[in-house]
């Protein structure tokens, strides 16, 4: 089917600004057919179903809008955490900054490296999950990463990862506009956590394809937001394997634009998925969780908790759906979005969906919007508690179920103390 | 210490009076009972004294020791020393009972100027003052009042009162769904913090309390104003002959 011309006229508007990096033949190849991909789609645009609520324009546009830096002197989260670090400033790679990878105890290598080399295991990953996450909607921000990401990470491993990867991203020039792709493969058993911090660039476009073999487990636990002018479209796609553990958090804090992607399929019997997000918007943040999660397999488990809170005119999206294939019986899922509205200038968008073809599951999902609870501010009022106080208290009390899916105590107060940090900043 | 004068109130909303004269005075060392028939303005009364939301004072006043309580925020009022045990107690998911008590404990030390309590005298002081009201560690590290019984909910606002020494108490219907044995914790713990310089307000359906409180002045309160007050006799009045008689007679 050909596109409609505005479409067709946008995504070459934006191909036109854009060149195929340098690098081996398979990478090529990934990268041609992705391109290919991104031509067939289209890039977003308004009229999309699937962006009824977020306008892609900014994400789509070639130029990326100018973001200002940063201006508080918050510290970057996990920094007393031993960990692997990987930095990229403004979507460049920092070798000064990030420590030696071929310490590091596991295969991490830099993906300008992987697709420069003729056989490479990550042949096997690299826009595969995103073009399979393609169908049954199609992601063509995605697609456009797969094929001009210029670095990321490619990470395998096949036991314990003693240390979590920390991918860190700077914003240091107000027009940047980058692209990376991660690649991770947990063979049987293996288990890793990746961190993911910071603003990036003006302009972030993400991917990060997890492959989680039988019996692996793998954790995520990010923070984004910081430098609010910033406009991000993030992807995560995994793929499950048997009695795999895949667990993703997200804290964002302030951004003018963040579409948050999350892409899953349980393949193997007795996986479990979750998915947890917690954002804080204040005036013209505009915040997207998009997650599709699709049973495969028997006796698998997804849970999707997404809380957000905002005020002052913030906008909150949610898309999540569950889709329950014939053959995945026994089938435990369960989705809640709910947003905390500060006050009466502040939008929830929710669009929360079930789908299922088998009839031995247990389904739930509930989305609500809601106000601080009179009742409750007054008796913590009543017992000498501060108006400010009691409001952030209950703001976090009204998180907690998302920050609980953090399984790392220390990871867990780490993020507890960005979230009571951004609310102090941010007085109501 | 509490002096409320001539108080009118009326709901905000709509143009409904509760309260249409209320005059009463605590003194220090001092333990006054309301009793009164279901909707007669009790709880309104107890809760334009804390603060709530949602009600207009049209006339009159209410001061604690001297400083005029309606023109403060409620938790100047607990700062001030005024407490008030909900008669029905708020459930709060996601804010843990130690976090929040012990937040409010700092809270009011900072307003008067006190220095902070250490966690470690916290925890001292809390374990030893829920012991007493038989309120295990487990339901302390509950958050509020989640999943407590009618009676734990009740337990846990007479260990508030404890940890947080007001001034003056306020207590609306902390009887009410305990069993006998809840009654006697509940009454032995206010009956801990009567000394001098401590006044109660204790509102009430049953004189059984009273036998456990003993008040030293009872009030009965009806349509919105006092219209009888006498000594614990009084009580007994009620508990033998119901309200007719002292309403008749007020009338
Ligand atoms: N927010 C409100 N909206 C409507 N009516 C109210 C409100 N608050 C109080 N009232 C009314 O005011 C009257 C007094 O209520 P209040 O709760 O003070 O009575 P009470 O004496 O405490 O009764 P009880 O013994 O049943 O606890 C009642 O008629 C009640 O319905
Ligand atoms: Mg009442």
């Amino acid at each position: 089917m050909a596109l409609p011309q505005v479409k067709l006229d946008a995504t070459e508007a934006r191909l036109a600004a854009l060149a195929l990096p340098a690098g081996g033949s398979w990478i090529t190849a990934a990268r041609e057919a992705a391109l290919a991909r991104v031509r067939e789609m289209g890039l977003p645009g308004r009229r999309d179903e699937y962006w009824k609520f977020t306008r892609p324009d900014t994400l789509v546009q070639p130029e990326a809008p100018k973001a200002a830096l940063f201006s508080h002197d918050e510290a970057m989260p996990f920094l007393d955490l031993d960990r692997i670090c990987v930095v990229f400033v403004d979507g460049v790679f920092d070798e000064e900054a990030s420590d030696d990878l071929g310490a590091a105890g596991i295969e991490i290598e830099r993906l300008a490296i992987a697709g420069a080399q003729d056989i490479h295991w990550a042949r096997d990953l690299y826009g595969k999950l995103e073009e399979a996450g393609q169908n049954p909607v199609m992601r063509p921000l995605a697609a456009l990463n797969t094929a001009f990401a210029t670095d990321g990470v490619a990470i395998r491993v096949t036991g314990k990862a003693e240390k979590p990867v920390s991918l860190v991203y700077h914003h240091r020039s107000e027009t940047s506009d980058a692209m990376l792709h991660h690649v991770i493969r947990l063979e049987q058993g293996a288990e890793l956590t990746v961190l993911e911090n910071g603003p990036a660039a003006a302009r972030f476009n993400k991917v990060m394809e997890v492959d989680v073999a039988d019996g692996a487990t793998f954790h995520h636990v990010r923070t984004q937001g910081r430098d609010h002018e910033r406009r991000a479209a993030t992807h995560i796609f995994a793929r499950l394997g048997t009695e795999s553990v895949f667990k993703s958090f997200t804290m964002t804090a302030n951004g003018v634009m963040t579409r948050n992607e999350c892409v899953i399929e349980l393949t193997g019997d007795d996986a479990v998925a979750h998915v947890a997000g917690a954002a804080m918007g204040d005036g013209d943040f505009h915040h997207d969780d998009t997650v599709f999660i699709t049973h495969d397999a028997v006796n698998c488990e997804s849970r999707q908790v997404f809380k957000k809170v905002l005020r002052n005119g913030a906008t909150g999206v949610f898309q999540g759906k569950i889709l329950v294939q014939p053959e995945a019986q026994k089938t435990d899922g369960y989705q809640i979005s709910q947003s905390l509205l500060l006050d009466d200038d502040s939008t929830f968008l929710a669009k929360p969906e079930l789908e299922i073809y088998a009839d031995d599951v247990a389904c739930s999902h509930g989305s609500t919007t809601g106000a601080i609870d009179e009742d409750m501010l007054f008796y913590l009022r009543a017992r000498g508690v501060p108006l400010k106080r009691a409001q952030d208290l209950l703001v976090l009390a009204f998180l907690a179920e998302a920050v609980e899916e953090i399984e790392n105590p220390a990871l867990r107060e780490s993020i507890t103390v960005r979230l009571q940090g951004w609310l102090e900043r941010h007085s109501h | 210490m509490l002096e409320i004068k001539n108080l009118h109130v009326q709901l905000e909303e709509e143009d409904k009076k509760i309260l249409k004269g209320v005059d009463l005075t605590v003194e220090p060392g001092k333990v006054h009972a309301i009793m009164g028939p279901n909707g007669s303005g009790k709880s309104t009364l107890s809760y334009v004294l804390s603060g709530r939301d949602g009600y207009e004072v049209t006339e009159g006043t209410a001061t604690l020791d001297g400083q005029d309580l309606l023109a403060m925020e409620p938790e100047e009022r607990a700062a001030a020393g005024l407490f008030l045990a909900f008669q029905y107690p708020v459930e709060i998911p996601g804010v843990g009972n130690m976090t929040f008590l012990r937040t409010a404990v700092n809270a009011q030390r900072k307003a008067r100027g006190q220095e902070e309590m250490s966690s470690t005298e916290f925890l001292k002081v809390i374990r030893e003052k829920a012991k007493e009201l038989q309120i295990d560690a487990e339901m302390l590290k509950r958050p509020v009042n989640v999943g407590f019984s009618g009676g734990e909910k009740k337990r846990n606002e007479i260990l508030q009162m404890a940890m947080l020494e007001p001034r003056m108490c306020i207590l609306d219907e902390t009887d009410s769904g305990l069993d006998v044995d809840a009654m006697k914790l509940v009454s032995d713990g206010v009956n801990a913090l009567r000394d001098e310089g401590r006044g109660f307000l204790v509102i009430t359906h049953y004189q059984r309390l009273l036998n456990h409180i003993r008040p030293d002045v009872v009030h009965i309160m009806s349509n919105g104003r006092i219209v009888k007050t006498g000594g614990p006799e009084l009580a007994l009045e009620v508990e033998e002959n119901g309200y007719a008689d002292i309403l008749g007679e007020a009338v």
